[in-house]
């Protein structure tokens, strides 16, 4: 009975819409899940709309217009569990570069009239606007974890996603460590886990898609890149700002290493 | 969300556009009958793209400029490797069998993205289901084959990338490394049998859907090598005259900002809106499609009742289905004869310089065009994406479309609008530089 089953509702926000996707790319369960919950509200899948509340919504995509800060109220109120999935969605994404620059700068460069772009200064997480209830992370998600997540819901226990470093997992699978082998500058000791290690498969360095592991040691890995890999402060600057550069610890180790560089 | 006959002026409104990767709205206005005004809003917030990219390591690009889209990320990343490629002054010294594992790479992204487009967004207008969840109720086979061609496109792009979002593989210069053969030869079977499925669903759906008659005298523009289907290389050539090597086709083109609008739309200096996608393609280079692909479009030609070319751009269904064949065919051609290649890239020492360079996104050519400091940082980087080359296109198709079925009452006609608009697989997240929106709610 449609009646009986948990309503989903699938976001975007400011966002390239890879993590919504990562949903359709369950390929083999995708029949499964459609069946098992109701999607009432999808509009990259689907047109039809189901009134709200829903059980549990999935926001993709960070906040960066004046209408996303508004719309991001209406939708908590939406939706009894609130999940971020995502960089965008969890961290601000690669958009939240402009927190450190001059917006109306970077408006300029882009557009030729300006005074038509009406964003805002700073792209933001969705958990600087509303109480979340879970954020999964990576840039994209990882969709067995989506998946993993969502069959969490479905059955009221806690999702099991780790929280270890990328090391764990690439050494479980036996690669060799870009950082010793090769001298590149490698994310994996300070990054999260979810990836299975991908970059090292490739034989290349992290490059932190998953956004900061618990506690990490940025300084100790930036003191060993700087000793070892001639590595200086605005790459190490550049490494951490990438698609998860405004989430801490790694904003403020990227703003430690933007003041040595303009010492 | 529409209102209509206040002094005979009839205003429809789309709000947010269900099935299009990204959001867009739909702004229709009629007085009289008469098609006042049309307008297809993007409202994808500025990302600022071409801003942050300034003073980022060359070698960062092709990964930060994969996220302007989840859905074509390959586009992306093959689009800046080889602009920046020219700009370091290493296109030439690409070997073959790096170019050979790019077109693979594309392959399996045109397969993903062309297959969620047909069957999960536009197969449900032609057979009026609001979604495939819906209409796999009724097509479950279909559906099923659908889902299994799509997974194999995404494991291609696995293959080669490690993930079909934001895969890691590529860099500028080549691959950082080359496909397992293992993997390679573990997927073959899947190929063969997945072109098969390929080549009888697109024979399905042109027996038997209905493709609304909407011909219009299009400019189609698109890559043309040499010998081959285009993907990465080759000249720009149009069906009415335009024919420009890669350098020079940023110069060809413009974008402008027309007033009533709020996105910026590249038409053909001199002349007008043009069309890139795969109807452009097809029309344009048919004859260097590979034997199973070229050998099928005759029949579907003879199913749909159309010859080549094709003016009809709800015809972009089958023609995605076409492009479909040719991808697994490429794909089983490069699997069957692969060896691990001497070298995955070539050395790249920074310079400063400048380079463009447009490649086949699945929904048409996708430019960059870069400009390098001497230590590698980028100085100045432009990106115009294929849905903003194609959208006046889209609003002109629109205006005729609206005019032709004003009968229609606002519900129809704002899906018949809607169905057109699918066409043009319109991805809106590559949105890289659409401007601002000035929303019309209206609510009845």
């Amino acid at each position: 009975m449609a009646e009986d089953k948990i309503k989903l509702a699938v976001y975007k926000f400011s966002s390239c819409d890879g993590c919504q996707l990562s949903l359709l790319n369950l390929e083999d369960e995708l029949l499964d899940l459609v069946g098992a919950v109701e999607i009432a509200y999808f509009l990259e899948a689907r047109r039809q709309v189901l009134d709200p509340p829903y059980d549990v919504g999935l926001v993709e995509g960070s906040v960066s217009t004046p209408e996303e800060a508004e719309r991001i109220i209406q939708v908590r109120k939406d939706c009894k569990t609130l999940i971020s999935i995502g960089a965008c969605a969890t961290s601000g994404g690669i958009q939240a570069l402009r927190n450190w620059a001059d917006a109306e700068l970077y408006k300029q460069t882009v557009y030729a009239h300006p005074e038509y772009i009406d964003s805002l200064d700073t792209a933001t997480p969705i958990g600087a606007h509303v109480f979340v209830d879970y954020e999964l992370r990576g840039c994209p998600v990882n969709q067995y974890q989506l998946l993993e997540l969502i069959s969490a819901l479905l059955t009221g226990r806690r999702p099991n996603i780790p929280t270890h470093s990328l090391c764990v997992d690439c050494k479980r699978r036996g690669y060799a460590c870009v950082a010793v082998s090769k001298k590149q500058p490698c994310l994996g000791p300070i990054t999260q886990a979810g990836c299975n290690a991908l970059c090292p498969k490739f034989s290349r360095a992290c490059y932190g898609c998953f956004g900061p592991m618990e506690q990490p040691n940025i300084h100790s890995l930036g003191k060993m890149f700087a000793e070892k890999q001639d590595c200086k402060p605005h790459q190490m600057k550049h490494l951490l700002r990438s698609y998860n550069g405004y989430l801490e610890p790694f904003k403020q180790a990227s703003e430690y290493y933007e003041q040595i560089e303009q010492e | 969300m529409n209102k209509s006959n206040k002094n005979n002026e009839r205003l429809i409104n789309v709000g947010a556009l269900a099935r299009v990767e990204g959001e867009g709205a739909l702004h229709i206005k009629m007085k009289d009958n008469k098609v006042e005004r049309v307008r297809l809003e993007i409202y994808e917030p500025p990302r600022f793209y071409e801003a942050f990219l300034q003073g980022r390591d060359f070698m960062e690009v092709p990964d930060i400029t994969a996220r302007i889209c989840g859905i074509c990320p390959v586009a992306y990343q093959m689009g800046c490797c080889h602009a920046l490629e020219k700009a370091m002054g290493v296109f030439d010294d690409l070997d073959p069998e790096i170019r050979q594992l790019r077109d693979l790479l594309y392959c399996g992204e045109w397969i993903e993205s062309h297959i969620l487009h047909m069957f999960m967004l536009h197969l449900p207008d032609f057979l009026g289901y609001e979604s495939s969840i819906t209409m796999a109720a009724d097509h479950g086979p279909t559906v099923k084959k659908a889902l299994r061609l799509k997974k194999l496109g995404n494991e291609i792009v696995a293959i080669l990338g490690g993930r079909s979002v934001h895969p890691v593989g590529a860099c500028v210069g080549g691959f950082w490394k080359a496909p397992d053969p293992v993997e390679v030869a573990e997927l073959i079977p899947e190929v063969k049998a997945c072109l098969d499925e390929m080549c009888e669903l697109t024979m399905f759906l042109a027996e038997n859907v209905d493709f609304p008659d909407f011909e219009r005298d299009y400019e189609f523009v698109s890559l043309k090598p040499e010998t081959g289907y285009p993907m990465n290389l080759g000249p720009i050539v149009s069906n009415k005259g335009l024919h420009v090597e890669q350098e020079e086709f940023n110069q060809a083109i413009e974008e402008i900002h027309i007033e009533h609008s709020t996105a910026l739309h590249s038409i053909i200096k001199g002349k007008g809106a043009y069309m890139v996608g795969p109807l452009a393609r097809l029309n344009l280079c048919h004859d260097q499609l590979l034997p199973r692909a070229a050998e099928i479009s005759p029949k579907v030609c003879k199913a749909v009742k159309k010859q080549l070319p094709w003016k009809n751009n709800f015809f972009s269904l089958v023609a995605r289905g076409i492009e479909t064949i040719h991808a697994l065919e490429l794909t089983l051609n490069v699997f069957e004869n692969y060896k691990v290649p001497k070298r995955s890239r070539v050395p790249i020492t920074p310079r400063a310089g400048k380079g463009g360079h447009g490649t086949e996104a699945p929904r048409g050519i996708c430019w960059h065009e870069y400009e390098t400091n001497a230590d590698g940082s980028i100085k100045h980087a432009q990106i115009i994406p294929p849905t903003s080359q194609n959208q006046m296109t889209i609003e002109e198709d629109l205006r005729e479309l609206v005019a032709q079925l004003a009968d229609l009452d606002d519900e129809k006609l704002c899906l018949r609008s809607e169905h057109l608009i699918r066409n043009y697989d319109p991805c809106i997240s590559c949105s890289v530089h659409f401007l601002n929106l000035k929303r019309e709610w209206i609510h009845s």
